[in-house]
């Protein structure tokens, strides 16, 4: 058959396009992430303005399209760029690719919900931590990564997993302005061999191994994470099963 | 930045948001219809009947809507049986498959919300049920039934603005939608950023008002938990 032939090329194409998937989406979790830390430390700060600025931000990305801020950093960006760097003397054409501006779209979408993640966590650790660490002398900066951060991943692990799951499926969108990625490359197998269903639905069962692959990492995360919880008596009983 | 444009196109972008809100409401009102059997089916004990929705929901939940969109608009098209069936003015339409596609969609996540809520009613009230006397079909359709609507409700609410956010993907199959709306004005005027931004706005004021609306069905719904 003709298919054959064809689905060897295409085959090859299509996971070149999942590891760009999988790219982007580390990519955005890692910005994300940033930005969640920073957005959960405004809504919490006590100076009012810097709340506002933390609540603003997390109120427009929850109720604005991920494709519309896809869009809006991809076209939108250019002018922007171009006037600063003309400031500096730069007068070339500058533009995003659509890697960086995918990126950014969904490291700001990301990071918009991890906030409220992150928030959770940080209210999660008693505050009677914080006084003990400021009592023995700790500063702001150090109480925040020696003693908040290591507890707050914990917590916020299984909502971060849920987060980067939801991601791993908008990075569909960045198809869109023309990276290729997964659903591109089905795309444009499904221009060469018009066959839509097929080539569609074969995508759509990649993004499910994904799916099922990620879920997997994030559950063996989510019990290392906690093996500390593990009740004295059953790990003896672990112990002395051998 | 050029704002006299968005003066000049907001009737249009107005057009726009109100093809959003039919995609929404549309989709919304079939799904909450789908759900209810779906869940239940994911509820029974029986191996057989609680494969299917479990299928289901696991590969909607799994993979992108853009993903849904395509297989939906594009892949239909493949098959000549649906080519040449009496549905097929249907669903050439982008309006129509868009419709499909995010019912389907938020079929999926609707039953799982359904599912919790179900899941949540006090076991009391169950076993109260049986003691009056009820049969099955008067228990869910009396009792469990309007209870899980009252428990789902804020889930409920989250899970159409997500799907107000999930409507601008119609616009990648030619739909004017708000976003579809806002690109065909980009492609004429050159100003990325005013459109957009103009875009953006309308959205947040639709979410904000689906989110009025729902606190005021959960003061209806839930009257009874409030002091």
């Amino acid at each position: 058959m003709v298919f054959d032939g064809l689905f060897d090329g295409f085959t090859a194409q299509l996971l070149a396009g999942t590891v760009m998937t999988v790219k982007v989406t580390l990519a955005a979790t890692a910005m994300g992430i940033v930005l969640g830390l920073l957005g959960a430390s405004a809504r919490l700060s006590k100076v009012a303005p810097v709340r506002w600025l933390g609540d603003g931000y997390v109120g427009i990305i929850r109720g604005i399209p991920e494709l519309l801020i896809v869009f809006l950093i991809y076209f939108g960006s250019t002018r922007l760029l171009m006037f600063i760097a003309s400031q500096f003397g730069y007068h070339e054409y500058i533009e995003l690719s659509p890697f960086v501006a995918g990126v950014i779209a969904l490291g700001l979408t990301f990071g918009g919900y991890a906030t409220e993640v992150f928030r959770g966590a940080f209210l999660a650790i008693p505050p009677s931590q914080k006084e003990a660490a400021e009592a023995l002398g700790m500063g702001k900066l150090r109480i925040f990564y020696r003693i908040q951060l290591p507890q707050v991943w914990r917590v916020a692990l299984p909502g971060l997993g849920n987060l980067i799951l939801v991601l791993m499926k908008d990075t569909a969108l960045i198809s869109v302005i023309g990276l290729e990625e997964l659903t591109r490359k089905t795309s444009m197998a499904v221009t060469a061999t018009r066959e839509p269903f097929t080539w569609y639905l074969t995508a759509a069962f990649m993004y499910l191994a994904l799916t099922v692959i990620a879920t997997v990492l994030l559950n063996y995360f989510e019990k290392h994470s906690r093996r500390h919880e593990v009740p004295v008596q059953s790990s003896f009983k672990k112990l002395a099963e051998g | 930045m050029d704002w006299s444009v968005i003066a000049e196109y907001y009737p249009r972008l107005l057009d726009g948001a109100w093809t959003t809100l039919q995609l929404v409401v549309l989709s919304g009102v079939i799904g909450v219809i789908l759900a209810v059997p779906m869940a239940l089916a994911r509820l029974s004990p029986n191996r057989w009947i609680n494969i299917f929705p479990y299928t289901y929901i696991f590969f909607f939940r799994g993979t992108p809507l853009l993903i849904q969109v395509f297989l939906i608009y594009y892949g239909l098209s493949q098959f000549e049986v649906i080519r040449e069936s009496i549905l097929w003015p249907f669903l050439r339409e982008p309006y129509w498959c868009a419709i499909i596609t995010l019912a389907l969609h938020t079929t999926a996540y609707i039953a799982e919300i359904l599912r919790g809520a179900i899941q949540a009613i006090p076991k009391g009230e169950v076993e109260a049920c049986r003691v009056m006397g009820m049969s099955k079909f008067t228990m869910y359709r009396r009792i469990l039934l309007p209870r899980a609507f009252g428990i789902m409700l804020p889930a409920y609410g989250n899970e159409v603005i997500l799907m107000l956010k999930g409507s601008a993907l119609a616009s990648t199959i030619t739909l004017l939608d708000l976003t579809g709306m806002a690109r065909t004005i980009i492609a004429r005027t050159y100003t990325p950023e005013e459109i957009y931004i103009a875009a953006g706005v309308m959205y947040l004021v639709i979410s904000w008002l689906f989110m009025i609306f729902f606190k005021m069905l959960d003061r209806v719904f839930n009257r009874h938990r409030l002091a």
